[in-house]
């Protein structure tokens, strides 16, 4: 298909002889959002990794549209120019002021002007609300707020997908609303995405589409209402469970959904 | 006599000997830390490298220049060195060698430790935005080497001048020795020993208090 962006073909890796990644498939289209959920351990950022080419992958196959990712790539960094990560914990460059911690991959990996980046960059910092940040320390942030900078600096290297990896997994519970809610912006303005989150009503919030991992392999894979009212397999039932709790007063209060952990 | 001690300071050549001495005692620490930084990166990669036997030669190279006091390192190589192998080395070469000895330990374990403080996350995210290897040493890793060391690199270049003052035990004529030989001279002014160790006193100071104050300036800056 023309318009597929990522293409992963029964991939495998392992850790020490462990399997991680046993034969995992996916497909994305172009504007489509894929939200990855699974217990902890199942191989969720492994695979996210192995996207981008953080890990070598053992088996399979890995394309971007027409480029292939897996195997001996020598131009590894410029495929990770257009595909976008954001990781859990918080890495901004702490050296650097929030502008040139944006500019950094525009200007030095993709050789653009200054000034013309830094006119966007302060465009999309007033989309997440942090206009005023533009010239301070990352120190000086918030958690959430160092993620909203984080999800800029992802975009303005204008991927083709984004990979977000529980990127509020860190935070406190009050700030992670903020920058889910870029999140939810930016999938709203067609950015391809493929997301690792625990946030259940966030996931189904965003997802076009949800696979559930496990033990390395996709147990169920559909679209968000289906998972979550109505999962298939007894191990997705399980996983979804375990967001919920039994209340106090009643006993058979169990229901798939429910608060967040 | 009725003069104050502090007069043979500025009977003829005395103050300018003292500053030649002064000198000298750079002179011997800049050589020093200079090889002690080149080396030092080596000594710390060295640290780094994952073969078994490099670790354990630096750590015990480290562990002899952290117990041994330098004044026996100095005795070792001046004294010993030159009836043992008939090197004739003169003191300040001796010193340069067991300074640098010292110093390059003492940087190379501050050399990994900085390179070794740097979360391999900032690598990964700077990988992730697209930067060759290079650009991610350039633009990424090395400034922030640069800034957990620098601080620690200047306190060790502090102590490696101080530290300098033994080799009048060598028989380098530095600024302590100058110091003496002016006081041997005046030998009947009793408190010129007072005024000229004073004097001593106040210039190590004026060269080891600029590099105190700008380690704690970069350590506030850089936090
Ligand atoms: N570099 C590595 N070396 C060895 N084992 C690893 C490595 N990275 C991951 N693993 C192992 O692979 C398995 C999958 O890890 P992964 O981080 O992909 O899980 P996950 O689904 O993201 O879990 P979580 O929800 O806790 O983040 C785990 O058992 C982990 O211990
Ligand atoms: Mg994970």
């Amino acid at each position: 298909m023309s318009d597929t962006i990522l293409r992963v073909n029964d991939i495998y890796k392992s850790f020490d002889g462990t399997g991680v990644l046993r034969g995992v498939s996916l497909e994305i289209r172009e504007g489509e959002v894929v939200v990855i959920v699974g217990p902890s351990g199942c191989g969720k950022s492994t695979l996210l990794r192995c996207i981008n080419g953080l890990e070598t992958i053992d088996r399979g196959e890995i394309w971007l549209q027409d480029e292939k990712i897996s195997g001996q790539v020598k131009e590894l960094h410029v495929i990770r120019q257009k595909i976008g990560m954001v990781f859990q914990s918080y890495d901004l460059f702490p050296h650097m002021k929030v502008m040139d911690n944006l500019l950094l991959g525009p200007t030095k990996a993709l050789g653009r002007h200054r000034q013309e980046v830094e006119q966007e960059a302060l465009q999309m910092l007033e989309r997440v609300g942090l206009k005023e940040k533009a010239y301070v320390y990352p120190r000086t942030l918030s958690g959430g707020q160092k993620q909203r900078v984080a999800l800029v600096r992802a975009m303005l290297m204008h991927p083709e997908i984004l990979l977000l990896d529980e990127i509020t997994a860190a935070l406190d519970p009050e700030m992670v609303s903020e920058v889910l809610n870029v999140v939810i912006d930016l999938a709203r303005g067609g950015m391809t995405m493929a997301i690792v989150t625990h946030e259940m009503r966030f996931a189904e919030a965003v997802a076009d589409r949800v696979l559930f991992l496990e033990e390395g392999v996709v147990l169920e894979e559909g679209t968000p209402e289906k998972f979550f009212h109505a999962p298939a397999t007894e191990r997705a039932q399980r996983f979804l469970q375990s967001f919920t709790y039994a209340s106090k007063r009643d006993q058979a209060a169990a229901k798939p959904q429910g608060e967040p952990l | 006599m009725q003069d104050l001690g502090i007069s043979v300071l500025f009977r003829g050549v005395n103050f300018q000997r003292l500053l030649g001495g002064l000198w000298v005692t750079l002179r011997l620490a800049l050589i020093t830390i200079g090889l002690s930084c080149l080396f030092g990166l080596l000594f710390g990669l060295l640290m780094l490298s994952k073969k078994k036997i490099a670790k354990v030669f630096c750590r015990v190279w480290l562990e002899i220049v952290r117990f041994m006091p330098q004044l026996v390192l100095l005795y070792l190589v001046y004294f010993g060195f030159a009836r043992l192998f008939g090197w004739d080395l003169d003191g300040e070469t001796s010193a340069v060698i067991v300074f640098t000895f010292w110093g390059t330990a003492e940087m190379g374990d501050l050399i990994r430790g900085a390179l070794t403080s740097i979360p391999l996350h900032q690598t990964e995210s700077a990988a992730a935005i697209g930067l060759t290897k290079g650009q991610v040493y350039l633009y990424v890793l090395i400034p922030q080497t640069l800034r957990r060391l620098l601080p620690q690199a200047i306190n060790l270049s502090t102590r490696i001048i101080k530290t300098t003052a033994l080799v009048k035990m060598i028989n380098v004529t530095e600024v302590l020795k100058v110091g003496q030989q002016i006081i041997g001279q005046f030998y009947r002014q009793p408190d010129a020993a007072f005024w000229v160790y004073f004097v001593i006193f106040l210039l190590y100071f004026l060269v080891c208090w600029p590099f105190s104050l700008l380690a704690k300036q970069l350590e506030k800056r850089w936090a």
